[in-house]
């Protein structure tokens, strides 16, 4: 059990390291495409965050 | 004679490319079609009973947002050689490339629930038990892959997708009123106004159209059936065929609701194969058949999807075409999603209308990076060469994608949110 962990961890390190750099080219366009999602993201997130906290209360 | 020979000579030349339509016919055809899942049926019946045949003219306007969409995964899928979870890794880095696998796995394993309430709730009409239900779907799917032969498994989805059309008969058995569909479907309108509850039901029926798993599954299929550069404009017809038949069937679940529920407040597809059984036997029957298939394909695919995403990333053998043996991880996740998946609708009391409207809001984060994420992709001259987008499939598909992506985002948080739009 713990090798198999241990053998997933590797291979998730494995994959960090092959894609750890984006291959596609950055232009201005992608980085702004990118920054953007990232801010809708958190939007969402946040929203889903106050939604749970409303349901607690 | 010559007049013979000619029209011989164009009758064959038509024939094979019928053949070869036949051969590479499959990848479009199956994922737009088993777009119609169970959560689909229940959209479509309850916008039938809602608003009649009104919104059917909507429903031809999500012909061309399907197509668009989903023939950029056919060109990226035939160029690349890649599934689109491992074309994001590679484009765009571990960061967004775990930020999708993850939120892939959840929204198709939450879908995944979602088509086993289906397929329960439709064979409970019939007297079938829940339980029984998830398990002959379990070792039905499981003879579907088993026999490690994706040209097997991909007929046998489209023989589940050729029962999909039950609905168009259903609609013929309830006598509509044809001058009334054309008077009423075909011209844009809003009935009762443009309110929060009508955009709502646009919104929803949008949602159903396009999700994230599709754009995942097209292209994983794609790659798995080996489509070729050459194969790309049969792929594009296919998908077009598909869109404009998932649409069809949408169109006619409406006409059927439309003409016998209208009026009655409709929660989900089996409670309107129940209503219509009351008046009209055989197209309740059809109704719920319908259902049953609809989530059968659904889940059909939507466990593939997760599989083959996941067997792109960590480099396991993840096609068809391989046996269990050779492949074992990518039949493990696959058979893992499905009977958890199938578990969870049998746990007494568990919160599945809680899981359905999950779906929809964690759909809604994974959708729009998905979107981005294949354009920015299309317009990668490096890998796409002469197909990368051109201006005017950037033009339209841009413009889908940022409708879609404001129209998704306003139903997901419609959804967390019920009254912000009443």
């Amino acid at each position: 059990m713990a090798n198999t962990f241990k053998n997933l961890a590797l291979k998730i390190k494995a994959i960090n390291q092959r894609y750890s750099e984006p291959h596609i080219e950055m232009s201005k366009g992608v980085k702004i495409a990118l920054v953007a999602l990232r801010i809708y993201l958190l939007f969402l997130v946040s929203l889903m965050v106050y939604k749970f906290i409303l349901l607690l209360q | 004679m010559n007049f013979f020979s000619k029209l011989y000579y164009r009758l064959r030349k038509s024939w094979k490319a019928v053949q070869l339509y036949l051969v590479i016919a499959g990848p479009g055809l199956v994922v737009m079609i088993a777009d119609n899942d169970a959560g689909g049926i229940t959209t479509y019946a309850a916008t039938g009973a809602k608003y009649g045949y009104n919104l059917i003219w909507f429903l031809l306007i999500l012909i061309p947002v399907a197509y668009y969409v989903q023939e950029m995964t056919v060109r990226l899928g035939a160029v690349t050689k890649r599934g689109h979870a491992e074309a994001i890794f590679d484009g765009f880095g571990a960061f967004w490339g775990w930020f999708s696998l993850i939120d892939l796995m959840i929204v198709d394993w939450l879908t995944l629930v979602t088509e086993f309430i289906g397929m329960t709730s439709a064979l409970q009409i019939f007297g079938v038990p829940p339980w029984l239900t998830v398990v002959g779907v379990i070792s039905l799917m499981a003879m579907i892959v088993i026999n490690g032969r994706y040209w097997t498994w991909e007929k046998i989805a489209m023989l589940f997708c050729a029962l999909n059309l039950i609905y168009i008969p259903g609609a013929f058995m309830v006598h509509p009123s044809v001058s009334q569909i054309i008077g009423d479907g075909l011209i844009p309108n809003f009935p009762g106004g443009f309110n929060g509850q009508l955009f709502f039901f646009l919104m929803a029926n949008i949602g159903t159209t396009i999700a994230p798993w599709m754009l995942f599954f097209q292209q994983s299929s794609v790659v798995d059936k080996g489509l070729q550069e050459k194969d790309i404009p049969w792929g594009k017809f296919d998908t077009l065929l598909g869109s404009t038949l998932t649409v069809i069937v949408a169109i006619f679940i409406v006409i059927v609701t439309g003409t016998v529920l209208k009026g009655v407040e409709i929660d989900s597809a089996s409670q309107a194969a129940e209503h219509l059984m009351q008046t009209n036997h055989y197209v309740g029957t059809f109704m719920a058949i319908g259902l049953f298939d609809a989530g059968l394909l659904g889940a059909i695919c939507i466990s593939l999807a997760s599989s083959w995403a996941f067997g792109e990333i960590f480099g396991w053998a993840h096609s068809l075409n391989q046996k269990i043996k050779e492949a074992p991880w990518f039949y493990a996740s696959y058979f893992f999603t499905l009977i958890t998946a199938g578990l969870i609708v049998l746990i007494p009391n568990a919160p599945l209308v809680l899981i359905t409207l999950f779906v929809q809001v964690i759909a809604v984060t994974l959708l729009p990076a998905a979107l981005v994420f294949l354009i920015l992709l299309l317009n990668d001259k490096k890998h796409m060469g002469i197909y990368c987008n051109t201006l005017s499939q950037n033009l339209i598909g841009g413009f889908i994608v940022v409708a879609i992506v404001i129209l998704s985002t306003l139903y997901g948080v419609s959804v967390m949110f019920p009254t912000l739009f009443a």
